[in-house]
């Protein structure tokens, strides 16, 4: 227990930002965001959320909890209740909202993560398909209202039609305002989605910055035994092989404009 | 939230004193000789030549003292209520007396001699759990039931199930921690309330973790086969238990010290 998990770890997430945090297992990704609603607590240093002290004693840590969601990996593992309504009820219920507030807030939850209140409130969450046993859980955080949304890699084990669907519902959140900050190992994923990335090495934060930024430095990246994606990998291969192609292109739609630029086709 | 860390499984002490070194069925065979024993022996001379043996063992293991003695604090409240209720409850010559309280001689002595029984006893038994490991425990274990197959004890399989409960106690406190940790960021209290709500608040946490349990022991299950487990039927081990001269010695001289002891007191 010498060993220190996080280590000068600085940094601030402001409302809106969608930020990815990645870094080879072991990095203290999960360490870190375990602090940003309380269930840690910093041996020394500070973590203040809109302001507040929560290494302080008095410090609401449920009001916190209340405002930052936290899912976390395999978030289906928690389910517990007889129905969904009641799994995803219990945070509400835990705020001691009325029964009228509980089922509207499940609703909306549910509506949240793509599933139909009516058609499944009544179903046990064991009876559930993967992909749906997830999506419950996810909806049992969304259920509090969180104004912050702390995910540990929620796509993990889930077939590709569930990703993009859990991907989407994520985009849907932070577009409605939300902050979202999303621990993942798919560079995909997070080049598509994030405002912001935050690479995490040993227990410090290696790099800081846009998606373009971060994965510009791949040498970096390859060092820590993470990649790019695999369309910014294809880029600095053409330009390694003579082709002079920007290499700061994230998404497949960017590269095909950049490639037919270059090449001086026509559309 | 580091309650569980602090939690040691079982409290094996790895060494290489000659305690350590010995055959984990010579230490059981030795261990039950000694309950038997002191359950036998009464009287002040017997238990301090027993506990001038179990002594004698502690030094030989080079187990510090500490230890040894640690596992007698949780049964503390065992001991003074032992002590006390032969206190008061023994009739005989009075010393003291109290109201309807009434503390005699015999008392005194009756309840000094349970309570060195106990200490013994526990020092003693904890001296095989200290020096041996749970593999060789249940090693140990298998290889001396294994006569009362024929009589239809399942030595193989009892031994599996210790072996796994044993690899799954940190697997399950992990996943404790980790089940409260989330119910907790969903606004779940485990810690405030009277009895019936803190029960209560404990399905949550309890419902998953057996869901978890019997899904972890279907995998469990399943790799097992697929590695050819088959029960314990022509199964060969990499480890085979072996005595030794060492061990000869000392179940003779243990043997021996029983029933001189047994004889004497």
């Amino acid at each position: 227990m010498s060993q220190a998990a996080l280590r000068n770890v600085s940094l601030e997430i402001e409302d809106g930002e969608l930020v990815g945090i990645i870094g080879p297992t072991g990095s203290g990704k999960s360490t870190l965001i375990q602090h940003f609603n309380g269930l840690l607590k910093p041996d020394s240093g500070k973590v203040f959320v809109d302001g507040v002290d929560l290494t302080l004693k008095d410090t609401q840590l449920r009001l916190i909890r209340q405002k930052v969601g936290m899912v976390f990996q395999y978030p289906e593992h928690q389910l517990f209740g007889e129905t969904v309504l009641e799994d995803v009820g219990f945070g509400p219920r835990n705020i001691g909202l009325s029964d009228e507030d509980v089922i509207q807030r499940v609703r909306e939850a549910l509506a949240y993560v793509g599933l139909d209140f009516e058609a499944i409130k009544d179903k046990s969450p064991f009876e559930l398909s993967g992909g749906q046993k997830r999506r419950v859980a996810i909806a049992g955080v969304l259920a509090m209202r969180p104004s912050v949304l702390v995910l540990d890699e929620p796509t993990a084990g889930l077939d590709p039609e569930g990703r993009e669907e859990i991907l989407a519902e994520i985009s849907q959140l932070h577009n409605d305002g939300i902050t979202v900050v999303l621990v993942t190992h798919s560079m995909e994923d997070i080049a598509r989605l994030a405002t912001r990335l935050i690479v995490m090495d040993r227990g410090t934060v290696a790099l800081d910055g846009t998606p373009v930024e971060v994965f510009r430095e791949v040498a970096r990246l390859r060092e820590l035994g993470l990649g790019v994606p695999e369309i910014t990998e294809l880029m600095h291969e053409l330009k390694a092989r003579g082709l002079d192609v920007r290499t700061d292109i994230l998404t497949v739609p960017e590269a095909e404009e950049e490639i037919i630029r270059v090449m001086g086709w026509r559309k | 939230m580091r309650m569980f860390r602090s939690v040691t499984i079982g409290q094996h002490i790895p060494g290489d004193s000659i305690i350590h070194r010995l055959d984990p069925r010579t230490k059981i065979l030795s261990a039950l000789a000694l309950i038997v024993l002191l359950f036998v022996i009464d009287g002040f001379v017997g238990y301090g030549l027993a506990a001038l043996a179990i002594a004698l063992v502690v030094r030989a293991s080079k187990i510090p003292g500490r230890f040894v003695l640690r596992g007698i604090r949780p049964l503390m409240v065992i001991l003074v209520l032992t002590l006390a209720l032969h206190l008061f409850m023994t009739d005989g010559r009075v010393i003291f007396q109290f109201l309807f309280l009434k503390v005699t001689w015999e008392g005194l002595i009756r309840g000094l001699l349970m309570g060195t029984r106990l200490i013994l006893l526990i020092i003693g038994t904890s001296m095989l759990t200290l020096t041996t490991s749970p593999m060789q425990l249940t090693d140990g274990i298998e290889t001396l039931l294994r006569p009362g197959k024929r009589i239809g004890i399942p030595a193989h399989e009892l031994a599996m199930m210790m072996t796994i409960a044993l690899r799954f106690i940190p697997t399950l406190l992990e996943e404790t921690e980790k089940i409260m940790k989330a119910q907790m960021a969903r606004g779940a209290d485990f810690q405030s309330g009277g009895l019936m709500q803190r029960a209560k608040s404990l399905i949550p946490l309890l419902v998953p973790l057996f869901v978890n349990a019997f899904r972890r022991a279907d995998d469990l299950a399943i790799a097992m086969e697929a590695r050819g487990y088959r029960g314990g039927e022509g199964r060969t081990k990499l480890r085979e238990l072996q005595f030794q001269q060492h061990d000869r010695i000392a179940l003779i001289l243990v043997a021996a010290f029983s029933i001189l002891m047994g004889l004497l007191f």
